[in-house]
């Protein structure tokens, strides 16, 4: 009994948020100091952000290159201020994040209970695997001018190309998480006498999650490709659109402007991801 | 422990247990393993490999069986056909006089791998097996989970999570999920092979006094010769090529049992006396074998 009190004495644990718990993971790096914001990571990582965007204003100023070609991060601001003064911009914006999160929220309701059923079934995974594999292996985004073509150039054409471009990383992802459960913890299970529907509850389903919630990441990626491709093949309204009607005027400038408003996107609907993941995998520390 | 009064009992002859075995629920034998043979296909060929040949085994209520043997000798097998992982080919294989169908919660097993399920918490692993059975409703789980934690000394980390816990930890979290199902018999497949000899020691105490106090029949699998002396009632010596019990050694001491006893003239004199029982068979496989290869 004496080696229980030391083992429990190993290491406090803050009970306010699970997933930042600190990690025994073997070869893990080591613990993070969670009790400020400013930590060595984020130091440096502001640091280096800061050092190329002076970098980029001083070569911008260098002038190597005509503004036209080469604009600043000034001028981009500047763009930026000139975008938001309109209110063409807000129609973009809201058209083009319709598109995506519409099709993102299709490939999800889609591909997560096909990926189960691919990975839990095996005769369906011999069925369906012709298909997968074929239409993974093509440039979906290739679909493009066919899906307009029958959806017409209006968000519904927009939102199948998002569809196609983030389902698989769905659906693959939720089928390999399936396939690739801990064959301890199904032993388990099957000991205590589990029936399908509670191995597939109690084990495989909890066991996915990290699966999907890496597939979902990659899932807005391919998704942010497919509403970019997608308006620059024929649209009325989207970010999409306004940077290639920029870039067709030489507005270099306002070119960056949508590139950093699809970046922010990315990085926002990212980040939210990882939050869910964390909060659903609270268990996989220092993740 | 009530298998003091067993003991005379379980040193059967193999013609005095088919009546035990086929007679009324009240004289039969808690586990019964007559002439047992488990052949499994080997890879790649048409031929059968036999794991397990010519078994004997008795368990009464109450008895703590230890199958020692090296590895690869077909223990672990028997424990799994014991579980219902493996199909019998032959012979008799019964708990309380019915044949093992499949798995099943009165048979619980504790692996050497702790096989926690990562996304729950120490509590409710240990509440698993109860989920799954249904028998009792969630709140008389947990506190039957928590009285369980609390006899293995881990009711202060009920709420951390098994990646939290060191090995030593997990193995009596595996140990109390595999008893939160009150199982008929606690079948233990190497537990604390993966485990540091100091803890390993310290397990194998706190075994006994978990046993004792749940009033456990356990079948343990091991390969450790001392883990086998300090544990059981009665000690099996599993034979390789093919697997079956060379001898049954009974083993002198009582219970409760402390730390004390490892250093004994006896327990050394049981450990050689198993050793030699172990070795002088592997030797025989071996110049079997041989034998067969010369042909």
């Amino acid at each position: 009994m004496t080696t229980t009190s030391s083992e429990a004495s190993v290491r406090p644990v803050s009970t306010s948020k699970p997933a930042g718990t600190p990690t025994r993971r073997p070869g893990g790096r080591p613990r993070r100091r969670r009790s400020s914001w400013l930590t060595e990571q984020r130091v440096i990582g502001t640091a280096a952000v800061i050092v190329a965007l002076v970098v980029w204003e001083l070569v911008a100023l260098a002038r190597v290159k005509p503004a036209l070609i080469l604009p600043g991060p000034i001028d981009v601001l500047r763009a930026f201020r000139d975008l938001f003064s309109t209110s063409a911009i807000w129609t973009d914006l809201w058209v083009s994040a319709e598109e995506l999160l519409i099709g993102l929220v299709i490939a999800t309701l889609i591909g997560l209970p096909v990926g189960l059923l691919i990975g839990w079934y095996k005769r369906v995974a011999y069925a369906l695997n012709p298909f997968v594999n074929f239409l993974y292996a093509t440039p979906r985004i290739a679909l493009t001018p066919l899906l307009i073509i029958w959806l017409g150039i209006g968000s519904s054409s927009k939102i199948a190309i998002v569809f196609l471009m983030a389902l698989f990383p769905i659906l693959i992802n939720t089928a390999q998480g399936m396939q690739s459960l801990d064959q301890g913890s199904v032993r388990v299970a099957r000991c205590f006498g589990a029936s399908d529907l509670q191995l597939f509850r109690t084990v495989a389903l909890p066991g996915t999650v990290p699966f999907v919630a890496s597939g979902l990441r990659l899932a807005v990626g391919q998704a942010l490709i497919g509403v970019f491709v997608a308006e620059l093949s024929g649209a009325t309204h989207g970010v999409g659109l306004m940077m290639s009607t920029a870039g067709q005027q030489f507005q270099t400038s306002k070119v960056f402007a949508g590139l950093f408003i699809f970046a922010f996107a990315g990085v926002t609907l990212t980040a939210v991801l990882r939050r869910v993941e964390q909060h659903f995998a609270a268990w996989r520390l220092g993740s | 422990m009530s298998s003091s009064t067993h003991e005379q009992k379980s040193n059967h002859q193999a013609g005095d247990l088919s009546h035990l075995a086929a007679g009324g629920a009240g004289t039969v034998a808690h586990l019964v393993a007559r002439d047992v043979l488990i052949e499994y296909p080997s890879p790649g060929s048409d031929q059968v490999t036999i794991a397990v040949q010519n078994c004997d085994l008795v368990l009464e209520r109450g008895d703590f069986v230890v199958l020692v043997g090296p590895s690869g000798c077909g223990k672990t097998t028997l424990l799994n056909a014991v579980a219902g992982f493996v199909p019998v080919t032959g012979g008799v294989l019964e708990l309380d006089g019915r044949p093992i169908p499949g798995p099943g919660p009165d048979r619980a097993m504790v692996f050497q791998q702790p096989n926690l399920l990562p996304w729950r918490s120490v509590l409710a692993n240990v509440t698993y097996g109860l989920e799954l059975s249904k028998k009792v409703k969630k709140a008389e789980a947990r506190s039957q989970a928590a009285d369980l934690l609390e006899l293995v000394g881990l009711a202060d980390v009920a709420q951390k999570y098994p990646a939290q816990l060191s090995g030593g930890m997990q193995a009596r979290v595996n140990l109390a999920r595999a008893l939160a199902v009150e199982p008929e018999i606690l079948l233990l497949d190497e537990p604390f092979a993966a485990i540091d000899a100091q803890t390993r020691e310290l397990m194998q105490a706190e075994l006994l006094r978990i046993c004792a106090a749940r009033d456990v029949t356990a079948l343990f699998v091991t390969h450790d010769i001392t883990e086998a002396a300090f544990l059981a009632d009665r000690v099996c010596v599993f034979g390789p090529r093919p697997g079956r019990i060379v001898k049954e050694i009974q083993v002198p001491w009582g219970r409760p049992r402390s730390h004390d006893i490892r250093r004994t003239p006896e327990f050394t004199a049981l450990s050689e006396e198993i050793g030699d029982v172990l070795y002088s068979a592997i030797a025989d496989a071996r110049a079997a074998q041989l034998e067969g290869a010369a042909r």
